[in-house]
């Protein structure tokens, strides 16, 4: 009796002592959210931000980079759960901001425009790149492809690796009369979504048949989960024909194919190549998908990463004071101008200055309860620093 | 106060007069309700909300017509289950085949057969063999397993159907290093701990009456094992190789990682093929378009209720079949 009395009235007392706590903690986040106008208060905030996986290796370090430059004022909480979930999460509004590699539709625009009174941004933060690697018995890194060969493989036209339209392109290669295997994402994928986009736009029956997506019905090959998936079944397979990340590649000493882009230049992937595909006319609310470029030296399989964001910041619950609104519009900010200078040491392609420019237009719109805070917040960050 | 008579049933306990009862019976009455009946609570609400998200799913397609539609192609917003419910069949069941017979052997051997010492090392080996996550056994067979049985089995077949026997090409495909066989074998390879556990179980049932019975009138090792033993532990093993066959169709990584992930039937035996748990792990987390989403859930849906149908055979046969018809 006595025991239960006590297991009864300890339980009661950590269930008061941590609601104490949570409620102390839900405080100090706001109290100075209402006397913050000034700026930084002082005070320690959260921003939790979920969404695509490909840039999650970048926010992650930003994060890190942007404690240190705020002296641990502001942390960063980014959930790497693929880009359908931060989407969807942005859309119900339970995060301060998403990140994804298919930029939201005019479908969830519109819906976001009647959730929030305003824009949901689809800002641009970096590049993604996607080519082709291979393992063809000796045959080393570089062998050319262009939108028709790399379509009818995909397709399942081009059956063989001596196929004279690839040895057309690659003239003094001795190609072997080896199967062409396929190998593609089984999961859902921004890298997929690049990668057939690419594929609908160079070529009409893809398009037709197959369409763009981040999981499309693929017509033939083999499915292996993540970059790391399909580079396994690549090297476990000769004759195997596959698409990944270039930063991927990269890191993983890969094979990678050079591509012939729309000026009929052969492009090595690199991460230069992929900023230059990018530094094309872009469009003001950022949506735009660079594949087959028109840049000359650009590399043609690349598009955009964007981060989500509403326009009307405290029409997003997720987002509770001013304070912290103010700091993940400062984030965002630093995101993509100092920030950038992290993306190439890991494997990123840095914005060109247009899409720079696109994203800074779009957090200098950031507003709270009506008051425009982007402008106040650069306006304070060129004076004062993060 | 700890010398409070604790009552000899619950029927005692009511019988007391109301002050001079422990408080706590009735509290811990109430804790293990609250959570027992919870778990039932689970049980329901899991396909209830299963069925509430794949509603738009189902009112696009119907219930039963995706089911039977055979294309699943996110972007036209033409969704089916059939290739992945005829992947799960022909995986699982695959596995089953394969794991069975070898598996009761061993369940045989060790609980008729092997000296003591001999047996303790079996069971603690199967038993570890059950300990290895899936994802582990995934890897081991993606660097080796794979490309070995590519090598050595599916390519020389292959070459000789293509001399030989031309009709069985249809059947097994051009070969692929991850294909719905490699994922059947190392399913059965998973599913064969639990099959010779449950299997030893049923047979450690069997009372020693029933084997001396047997041996007093005359039969052979072989014999006795036929005619006592097995009979008796029948219902035990069928049972035991539903419960592995419910598991084997819920294998999600593993099966994932070696099957191919191909969504378009039809499949053949060295192509890739796709099973329930692998599409839904493949395309759920980067769902966007609402249709596609609430069609992975359709499919979690079907998987329980296939999962749940199984199990419930189980305990049918369970009762069905035993000697006794279920009384013991």
């Amino acid at each position: 009796m006595k025991r239960i009395m006590k297991i009864a009235a300890t339980t009661a007392l950590v269930v008061l002592g941590a609601t104490a706590v949570y409620a102390g903690g839900g405080q100090e986040g706001a109290t100075p959210g209402a006397t913050a106008t000034s700026g930084r208060g002082g005070t320690r905030v959260e921003l939790l931000g979920a969404g695509a996986s490909f840039p999650a290796p970048l926010i992650t370090a930003w994060a890190d980079e942007y404690r240190d430059v705020t002296n641990g004022r502001v942390t960063i909480n980014y959930q790497s759960i693929g880009s359908g979930g931060g989407v969807r999460q942005f859309m119900e509004r339970t995060i301060m901001f998403g990140a994804t590699e298919a930029h939201l539709t005019d479908e969830n625009s519109q819906l976001a425009r009647q959730n929030t009174g305003g824009v949901a941004f689809n800002m641009p933060i970096t590049l993604g790149d996607v080519v082709v690697t291979y393992n063809v018995p000796g045959v080393e890194t570089g062998l050319i492809f262009d939108a028709e060969t790399i379509a009818a493989a995909f397709l399942g036209e081009i059956r063989s690796w001596n196929d004279p339209r690839i040895a057309a392109l690659n003239p003094g290669v001795r190609l072997p009369n080896l199967p062409i295997q396929i190998a593609h994402r089984s999961d859902g994928s921004g890298t997929t979504n690049i990668f057939t986009h690419y594929l609908s736009r160079v070529n009409q029956t893809w398009a037709d048949q197959i369409g763009f997506g981040s999981s499309v019905n693929w017509p033939v090959g083999t499915g292996g989960n993540g970059n790391e998936g399909v580079s396994g079944i690549v090297q476990n397979t000769p004759g195997a024909l596959g698409y990944v990340q270039l930063s991927y590649a990269v890191l993983n000493d890969l094979t990678l194919g050079y591509t012939k882009n729309k000026s009929g230049n052969i492009i090595q992937p690199s991460f230069e190549a992929t900023s230059l595909a990018a530094a094309v006319p872009m469009p003001s609310d950022g949506r735009i998908m660079i594949t087959d470029t028109d840049a000359a030296q650009g590399y043609p399989i690349a598009g955009f990463a964007w981060a989500l964001v509403y326009e009307n910041l405290d029409r997003n619950p997720a987002i509770t004071t001013r304070n912290q609104a103010e700091e993940l519009t400062r984030f965002l900010y630093w995101a993509v101008t100092d920030g950038q200078d992290l993306n190439e040491p890991l494997s990123y392609a840095r914005l060109p200055d247009d899409a720079q420019e696109v994203a800074i237009n779009m957090i200098s719109a950031l507003k709270y309860e009506g008051a425009n805070i982007g402008e106040q917040v650069i306006a304070d960050v060129r004076a004062n620093g993060f | 106060m700890a010398d409070v008579v604790v009552p000899a049933s619950a029927r005692a306990a009511e019988l007391i007069p109301a002050r001079y009862r422990n408080p706590g019976d009735h509290f811990f009455k109430l804790v293990v309700l609250g959570l027992s009946s919870s778990i039932i609570l689970l049980a329901v609400v899991m396909p209830v909300v299963l069925f509430i998200e794949a509603a738009p799913t189902f009112r696009a397609f119907g219930f039963m017509d995706f089911l039977t539609e055979t294309t699943w192609d996110p972007v036209a917003a033409i969704h089916g289950a059939w290739p992945f419910v005829v992947g799960t069949l022909i995986t699982s069941f695959g596995a089953l085949l394969i794991a069975a017979l070898p598996a009761i052997a061993v369940a045989i051997f060790v609980s008729e057969y092997a000296p003591k010492w001999l047996a303790r090392v079996i069971n603690y080996t199967v038993d570890l063999l059950a300990a290895i996550p899936s994802v582990v056994i995934g890897l081991w067979a993606i660097f080796n397993f794979a490309p070995m049985m590519r090598d050595l089995v599916y390519m020389p077949i292959y070459m000789w159907a293509i001399e030989e026997a031309e009709w069985l090409i249809p059947i097994i495909g051009a070969p692929s290093t991850y294909n719905l066989i490699t994922a059947t074998l190392i399913l059965a390879l998973m599913i064969v701990p639990y099959t010779v556990a449950l299997s030893r179980d049923a047979i450690a049932q069997v009372p020693v009456e029933q084997r001396e019975a047997s041996w007093a009138l005359g039969s052979t090792r072989w014999e006795v094992i036929r005619q006592a033993v097995l009979p008796y532990a029948r219902t035990g093993i069928v049972a035991g190789l539903l419960l592995s066959l419910a598991r084997g169709l819920g294998e999600t990584m593993a099966v994932a990682m070696l099957i191919g992930n191909r969504n378009r039937m039809p499949f053949t035996l060295f192509g890739p093929a796709a099973t329930m748990p692998s599409v839904i792990i493949n395309e759920f987390r980067e769902a966007v378009e609402p249709l596609h989403y609430s069609s992975t859930m359709a499919v979690g849906l079907y998987l329980f209720v296939v999962t749940i149908g199984i199990n419930l055979l189980a305990s049918y046969i369970q009762r069905k079949l035993s000697i006794s018809k279920g009384v013991l």
